[in-house]
């Protein structure tokens, strides 16, 4: 638990010093969501018709995005290797990256979504259904991108392979995320794809740190 | 008693084994695939409702399940080598993948091929159309990833890994595709409504299945030959097999 913290404190730590590469993905998401109407429609009934898939694909890949800057230097400088070879396990390194992930970037992103929600003309239970399913979802993209990033981190084009890798894990979340907000929006039950979610949550939280870990070391190796 | 699972780590002796074995079956395959073949487009009779573009099934239903069965073998065979650190695992491993995308992408064409004159359309977003589509995305990732390594064991370590992660994820994938087609649209016109199958359509599939299961099983063993000299190019065996070779 020490070393979560420390961990977690350190790249927290990190993040505030050199602001701007992380609020690239931020910025990517605000300015996705905005393309949709300019390209598909700026019809009101519309836009709240795509606004779940939307905000939900832009969710995708902004976290995409952000996985880079949370394990590349680290993981070039040598620090993973030294925190391994102090001691620390893997998995606990990963547990701690992706938190810090997904303070720096997924809290962000819940929390600037009602804005983008009501800019798609989202009405108010959908919207705050969005945020609440980006709450639980988010935390699941930063755990099982981690197992992404890890598999690529020591390549040279590794982002465009991180994409076609970690994509279709991204797929259930997507699904039920969405289709939780479209539920709301038409005054269905949503329970069931939130529970689903969560139990994604768990599954990942007990899970991906281990395969993380293991691809980790396959990297450093 | 686990004298068997010691030999078949060793590429020497799986080459040799593999070598012998080929051409036997090679042949059963061919012979039953032709028997499967004439059965199915010859002799079975027509569908009552969909005449005989019911026949592409002979190929589409097996392709459809060695895609899947393959991917587990790949997964198994991955964990194997992380495991027991066994050298011929992960070959097995990085051979199955080629060999599972291409009948994953044959599934999905006779699919789409089958499904315009029965269902009015090439593609539908169907539950089991969209698995086997993110099936393909997988054994694609698989490959790149395996193909961006230099080092080629931590290429085998790497989409080990990820081989595993996918095959948890499948069920999941599976079920929640499942779960987003039922909100979407109700019954779709999806699920062929057909009597339980008559005995002289099963019979020819069934002989297709085992057929693309041998097919399977022989271009896997050329691909591991290939791949076993490949990875063993500096052992004194592969040299003397290649000089022997060229007189």
């Amino acid at each position: 638990m020490k070393n979560f913290n420390r961990i977690v404190t350190r790249e927290l730590s990190v993040v505030f010093r050199s602001q701007s590469e992380f609020v690239y993905p931020l910025a990517f998401f605000i300015m996705v969501t905005s393309m949709f109407p300019l390209a598909v429609t700026p019809e009101p009934a519309q836009l709240a018709f795509i606004a779940p898939g939307v905000i939900w694909v832009a969710a995708l890949l902004s976290l995409l995005l952000s996985l880079n800057a949370f394990y590349q230097s680290d993981f070039q400088d040598g620090s993973l290797e030294q925190m391994l070879l102090a001691g620390v396990s893997g998995s606990l390194i990963i547990l701690a990256k992706a938190f810090a992930n997904w303070i720096v970037t997924g809290l962000p992103l819940v929390l600037i979504a009602p804005i983008i929600g009501v800019l798609l003309n989202l009405e108010l239970q959908a919207n705050m259904i969005a945020m609440l399913a980006l709450l639980i979802g988010t935390p699941s993209l930063c755990l099982i991108g981690a197992i992404g990033i890890n598999l690529t981190v020591g390549l040279r084009n590794g982002g465009v392979l991180l994409t076609l890798l970690v994509l279709p894990l991204f797929i259930p979340i997507l699904i039920f995320g969405a289709s939780a907000v479209e539920a709301a929006s038409i005054g269905k039950n949503y329970s069931g794809q939130l529970a689903i979610l969560a139990a994604i949550l768990i599954l990942s939280l007990m899970l991906a740190p281990f395969a993380a870990a293991a691809a980790m070391k396959i990297s450093i190796d | 008693m686990w004298n068997w699972f010691f030999q078949l780590a060793s590429p020497k002796w799986f080459y040799t084994i593999a070598r012998k074995v080929t051409p036997w079956l090679s042949v059963l395959m061919y012979s039953l695939m032709l028997a499967g073949l004439v059965l199915g487009l010859i002799f079975s009779p027509a569908d009552y409702q969909q005449g005989n573009t019911v026949r592409i099934m002979y190929i589409h239903i097996p392709a459809a399940y060695m895609s899947m069965m393959i991917y587990v073998i790949m997964a198994v065979a991955g964990a194997i080598g992380l495991v027991w650190r066994m050298k011929m695992a992960h070959i097995v491993s990085v051979s199955c993948a080629s060999i599972g995308a291409m009948f994953t992408a044959l599934a999905l064409l006779t699919g789409a091929i089958w499904g315009k004159p029965t269902w009015g359309t090439y593609w539908v977003w169907d539950a089991r159309l969209t698995s086997e589509l993110i099936l393909l995305f997988l054994y694609l990732g698989f490959m790149a990833l395996h193909s961006a390594y230099d080092d080629k064991k931590a290429a085998d370590k790497a989409s080990a890994v990820l081989a595993l992660v996918g095959v948890v994820n499948i069920p999941i994938i599976h079920f929640s595709v499942e779960w987003w087609n039922t909100l979407h649209q109700g019954a779709t016109l999806s699920k062929l409504e057909k009597p339980s199958m008559d005995t002289s359509m099963l019979w020819p599939l069934l002989i297709m299945i085992v057929a693309f299961k041998l097919y399977f099983v022989v271009t896997l063993f050329h691909k591991i030959r290939g791949e076993i000299l490949l990875r063993e190019k500096q052992a004194s065996w592969v040299k003397k097999l290649v000089a022997d070779s060229k007189q």
